[in-house]
């Protein structure tokens, strides 16, 4: 039985429909990436497997259960850890542990065992007492972790958790996150960075506009939908409109973005020299692995990140 | 991970107001026991002041239903304290749950629903109120003329006038946006209504033409509940009808509060 079942799921606020029928499931332990760019309609679906926001139609299933009729339940064996901080920042971090345990009804000491051991595991034991307010971003969603662990949940939702953290705070995250994982925990997280979807996830599903694009394993997808480097070629901005053209031939694909060309090809230093052979001499040139960018830039033709 | 066995234990409305209380207290400490204050000010400045002039003209206090000013006063400081206490509870606290803080966003996040968000806030509301009432009712009982058990019905019946402002408001807050408008009804509404609301003369003072509008005011019914139980006397049917009116408006303000906490919470 998978944690979550999705069905023809659709969101609609009043003419706007942010989810257009979107399918997935994610098996018990795994840790399952929602990828896409902003207004994907991510949060929408976080917000319905959630229970906080209700399906306008289709069909969702989490732990076999209907959020509609057993939102509660549901919600006490998962945990939540949303896309903007809702600490109490007047608060010490481990007061705000105790007072989020106490929602799910757990002993207040029972709370405060458990607020001190995941304190422990969020490497935030010795700040306990001290108010959230002057705690660095990285800090605050650790805490915000700690938090949604203090129900010992089953399933972890993260809302783009390490949007505007920086690359050490991430990393730190990220590690946090594999441990979970393996206790166990299955995940399910939203991001709009694709280099944490392929260094997180099992499995995934692209989003753009609402609909699930494509789904697989990070690997899979670069392999099914690109090649297996790119050669990236920055050019002179007097590019002539017909480079794309005449570079085709060398690789399988180009894609001519803004600030510069891809040449998609299975092996990008020979395909540089064939650019070269043409008499083209770019500013610039990088040969690197695709990417699950490159798959998103191939499945809707526009970047992640804008 | 093994499931986690929650014990229901204690009601999720308890918790929401334990988690308002722990907040309420750490944040805003002092201004709470500020709120204390004011009343006690009216009381000293006007009770005392007002009271020395009003009680040396002997018609006075025929029209005060034969009231010194203080008896008349005091009493009724229960029931302006409770709308003022409401307003301000239901107003800041609530735009600070949804928008600032975004406590119930936690919460609803949790097992805890819309509904116990709202019934854990009317508990808050309730007992906050209750806490601001008997502050002025201990004033009260320490003087003479407004001593009396009588005070204990009156602080309830305050309360439940200030029910009636904390549902309206709080239904208001749940649906805004910003807090710009909580100056306008504090303003447009609660001076008015402070001002005019038989606290500090009788209606029977006002032209004929605004009396209606006082009667149909909730602040008017608990004023005279709260007088009439301490001090000037009160029949059985009067209290009752009062005390109708405060709780019937009060369920209405619950309902829409429910309906519109709801729709907030789960968008």
């Amino acid at each position: 039985m998978p944690v979550i079942a999705a069905r023809s799921v659709h969101k609609s606020f009043g003419e706007f429909e942010a989810v257009r029928g979107v399918d997935f499931e994610v098996a018990r332990g795994e840790f399952f990436g929602f990828l896409g760019p902003n207004g994907a309609g991510k949060s929408s679906l976080m917000r319905m497997i959630g229970c906080v926001s209700p399906v306008t139609s289709g069909e969702l299933r989490i732990f076999d259960l209907d959020p509609n009729v057993d939102g509660a339940a549901i919600r006490s064996r998962m945990g939540v850890v949303p896309q903007t901080d809702n600490l109490d920042q007047e608060l010490t971090l481990l007061e705000n542990l105790v007072m989020y345990g106490r929602y799910f009804d757990i002993p207040r000491r029972e709370c405060r065992d458990r607020a001190r051991e995941l304190l422990e595991f969020v490497q935030l034991a010795d700040r306990a007492d001290s108010r959230v307010e002057p705690l660095s971003g990285g800090m605050k969603r650790r805490l915000t972790i700690a938090r949604s662990l203090m129900n010992r949940p089953e399933l972890l939702l993260l809302d783009e958790p390490t949007t505007g953290l920086d690359p050490q705070a991430r990393h730190v995250l990220w590690e946090r996150l594999y441990r979970l994982k393996e206790q166990g925990v299955t995940l399910a997280l939203t991001t709009h960075y694709m280099d944490e979807a392929e260094q997180l996830c099992d499995r995934l599903v692209v989003m753009d506009r609402g609909r699930i694009v494509a789904e697989g394993t990070p690997r899979g997808l670069i392999v099914e939908h690109s090649t297996r480097e790119v050669l990236e070629l920055r050019l002179l901005s007097t590019t002539p409109d017909d480079i794309a053209e005449r570079l085709a031939p060398i690789g399988e694909r180009v894609e001519v973005l803004p600030d510069r060309v891809l040449v998609y090809a299975h092996d990008g230093e020979a395909a540089l020299a064939s650019v070269h052979q043409l008499g083209i001499e770019p500013l610039a040139s990088l040969v690197r692995r695709s990417s699950l960018e490159d798959v998103f830039l191939r499945l809707t033709g526009r970047s992640l990140v804008e | 991970m093994s499931a986690t066995v929650i014990r229901r234990s204690t009601p999720a409305s308890i918790r929401v107001w334990e988690a308002q209380v722990v907040t309420v207290w750490r944040a805003w400490k002092s201004s709470a026991l500020l709120s204390m204050l004011q009343p006690l000010v009216f009381l000293g400045g006007m009770g005392f002041g007002v009271g020395a002039l009003v009680d040396e003209r002997s018609g006075s206090t025929a029209a005060l239903g034969g009231l010194g000013y203080l008896a008349f006063l005091g009493p009724a400081l229960m029931a302006t304290t409770a709308m003022q206490t409401a307003t301000f509870e239901a107003s800041y606290p609530v735009m600070d749950g949804f928008k600032w803080r975004r406590a119930f966003e936690a919460m609803t996040a949790t097992p805890v629903a819309p509904r116990d968000v709202v019934n854990g806030m009317a508990l808050w509301w309730a007992s906050r109120i209750l806490l601001g009432v008997t502050g002025v009712a201990l004033v009260l009982a320490a003087i003479p003329t407004t001593r009396g058990w009588g005070l204990i019905p009156a602080a309830l019946g305050a309360t439940l006038c200030g029910m009636v402002f904390a549902t309206a408001m709080g239904a208001w807050a749940s649906t805004r946006e910003s807090e710009a408008s909580f100056a306008a009804v504090q303003r447009f509404i609660i001076i008015p209504l402070f001002l005019f609301g038989g606290a500090f003369y009788p209606v029977d003072s006002l032209p004929s033409a605004l009396r209606p509008v006082a009667w149909i005011t909730p602040l008017w019914h608990g004023v005279e509940l709260s007088r009439g139980l301490t001090t000037s006397g009160i029949t059985f049917a009067a209290a009752c009808g009062h005390l109708a009116y405060l709780a019937v408006l009060t369920a209405i303000g619950y309902i829409i509060c429910r309906i519109t906490f709801h729709r907030r919470l789960t968008r």
